[in-house]
């Protein structure tokens, strides 16, 4: 293991306890809501945050260990740290900037052309636009010679036009380095694209980790279910004798899941195994719940539509071929086998 | 009265000894102030403990202090009987009516001005740019003078002036702790007082000299705070939004 990191701090509401362990060129995304406690732990690794307990080691290396009386200053841990606006310095242009992280005397052209900003070396900082300060940002923090990458919400400051095409760069660069990354993220969908294990953490605790697929596939809790973006409609199960379990909505309506449960739950759904229809059909699917419309938002070559708590995807041809308006009455479908029931406390 | 007699009479000795008293004490002063303030303001800014309100406290009572008090004060400190002037006089220094006690009065008085502003813009500075800097391998002497440093300048600059225009009108510390010896501790402001019974003329000279230093001082304060509000330097470019932790 590259990073192996666990620690114990009280946070203002909570009391962060955090262990994990990131090895050498794999990325773990950090995801949950603000104050979870994420950038707490970006910040323990770095050594700007000193925790009440725990320890941090890096190949070996030990940084913290407050059982021993270990800690090494920020300054000597090698960490590439990009802050979640940058934190570039504006009284320094962008090479200037680049070359502080830099050892001594050392150029930093290489960066700049890998980065693409050559062009940009006597920019002062708030001229640049966001992509190019991310970039920045992620040079100065390579010239430091990481052996850890720390990324703190690395594409929150970006417009939506943006961010897809520097996900992606991001993702290439992060796969060429080879280092053990932490990402931290509110957003499952980025989490998902640039890491491959995912750590769901909520006041202070990791409350699952897995592959992205797996916390989609089965999640843990109603809140990773809804991280993951599958729509929640509360009930009470009730596990029937052909193996199927029925929830009974609180607005009264029935759906049925294969999963096996009893009591308070939230039935999860994914919206793309989310359908609608005008008309009721006869298909496989167990659930029929019939409502109106309530919004239609575009993403591209699909659209999202809300029908009361529940939403689905489709793509903007059958959105077309159906005709539906925001506010007519469709009936949406999902298979019980899509329907995962969720216990609520 | 015209111009003429103006600079003329500004070549009275009276008038030439009090401005070359004035210019030492006063970049003595200044220098001190610099030099010890920056860094301890920079301690102040960036501590957060109770002993942190005990020295901005200690700090700012020459501002409320009557002068006249901080003259007494300087006297019973430094003075031939005072508290530490037993064990100066044992050292062969006496301090009191001669240039330092000049030195002394001013940077008593003048200091708070320079510190209060310097501690608010090293207080100013986004935390993450320090934090920053430490991850990039900044020692806690690096992170001073290349980020906190060029990052307060603008503050730091304003602070001097105000201080430096406090300096130079200092009169009732100096009279009572430093007394008005032409030539020695006679300070532009001190002549005045004394010119104003022998030679209004001189007098009337230093005051304009003063108006047009104060006027200047002002001005660049003024600009040094529009350049700074104009500056990158001191505005984040993206607000720093510390919501998660």
């Amino acid at each position: 293991m590259a990073l192996r990191l666990s620690f114990a701090h009280s946070l203002r509401t909570f009391d962060a306890n955090v262990d994990l362990g990131v090895d050498d060129g794999e990325t773990v995304a950090l995801v949950g809501p603000s104050g979870a406690g994420k950038t707490t732990t970006l910040r323990v690794v770095a050594g700007l945050l000193r925790p009440a307990r725990g320890s941090v080691s890096v190949d070996g290396d030990t940084w913290l260990d407050t059982a021993t009386g270990i800690d090494w200053p920020a300054e000597r841990r090698r960490v590439g740290y990009l802050f979640q606006e940058y934190a570039l310095f504006p009284h320094l242009d962008v090479a200037a900037n680049i070359r502080f992280g830099a050892p001594r005397g050392e150029a930093v052209d290489g960066l700049l052309d890998r980065f693409r900003i050559r062009g940009l070396a006597r920019a002062r900082v708030s001229e640049l636009s966001g992509g190019e300060r991310q970039r920045v940002a992620l040079a100065r923090a390579l010239a430091r010679r990481p052996k850890v990458l720390l990324l703190d919400e690395p594409l929150s400051a970006l417009d939506a036009h943006t961010k897809a095409a520097v996900r992606a760069e991001l993702h290439e660069l992060l796969r060429g380095l080879g280092l053990p990354t932490i990402i931290v993220t509110h957003d499952f969908e980025d989490a998902a694209a640039l890491a491959r294990r995912v750590a769901v953490v909520v006041t202070g605790r990791v409350v699952q980790q897995g592959l992205a697929a797996d916390l989609v596939a089965r999640p843990v809790d109603a809140f990773v279910a809804s991280l993951t973006g599958a729509s929640l409609l509360h009930g009470t199960a009730r596990a029937e004798e052909n193996g199927l379990t029925e929830v009974v909505l609180d607005d009264g309506r029935s759906a049925w899941s294969s999963d096996v449960a009893n009591g308070r739950v939230a039935l999860a759904v994914h919206p793309w195994e989310v359908s609608f229809a005008r008309v009721q059909v006869i298909d496989s699917a167990m659930n029929h719940l019939a409502g109106a419309i309530t919004s239609i938002v575009p993403l591209g070559n699909r659209a999202r539509v809300r029908v009361g708590e529940l939403v689905g995807e489709i793509s903007t041809s059958s959105l077309e071929r159906l005709g539906l308006r925001e506010g007519e009455v469709v009936i949406a479908s999902f298979k019980a086998t899509a329907a995962r029931l969720l216990p609520l406390p | 009265m015209p111009p003429g007699d103006l600079v003329s009479a500004l070549g009275t000795a009276a008038a030439r000894d009090a401005l070359v008293v004035t210019a030492e004490t006063n970049a003595i002063s200044m220098m001190l102030i610099l030099l010890v303030g920056t860094p301890a303001a920079y301690w102040v800014a960036t501590r957060e403990t109770r002993l942190r309100d005990v020295v901005v406290t200690f700090v700012e009572l020459p501002l409320v202090l009557p002068p006249a008090v901080a003259g007494i004060g300087l006297l019973a400190a430094f003075g031939r009987l005072g508290l530490l002037g037993g064990s100066i006089e044992a050292l062969g220094i006496d301090i009191a009516f001669t240039q330092t006690a000049v030195v002394l009065a001013v940077t008593f008085v003048a200091s708070p001005f320079y510190l209060r502003t310097a501690v608010a813009a090293f207080e100013s500075i986004d935390p993450t740019l320090p934090a920053a800097a430490r991850t990039l391998g900044a020692g806690p002497a690096r992170v001073f003078l290349r980020v906190a440093l060029p990052l307060a300048s603008a503050g730091l600059g304003a602070g001097a002036a105000l201080a430096f225009a406090r300096g130079l009108g200092e009169f009732g510390a100096t009279i009572m702790f430093a007394g008005s010896l032409q030539g020695t501790t006679q300070t532009l402001s001190l002549a005045i007082y004394e010119q104003f019974d022998l030679d209004f003329d001189v007098a009337l000279a230093i005051s304009a000299v003063l108006v047009v230093i104060s006027g200047t001082v002002l001005l660049s304060v003024k600009l040094l705070t529009r350049w700074r509000s104009a500056s990158p330097s001191l505005i984040p470019f993206a607000p720093s939004t510390r919501t998660s932790t």
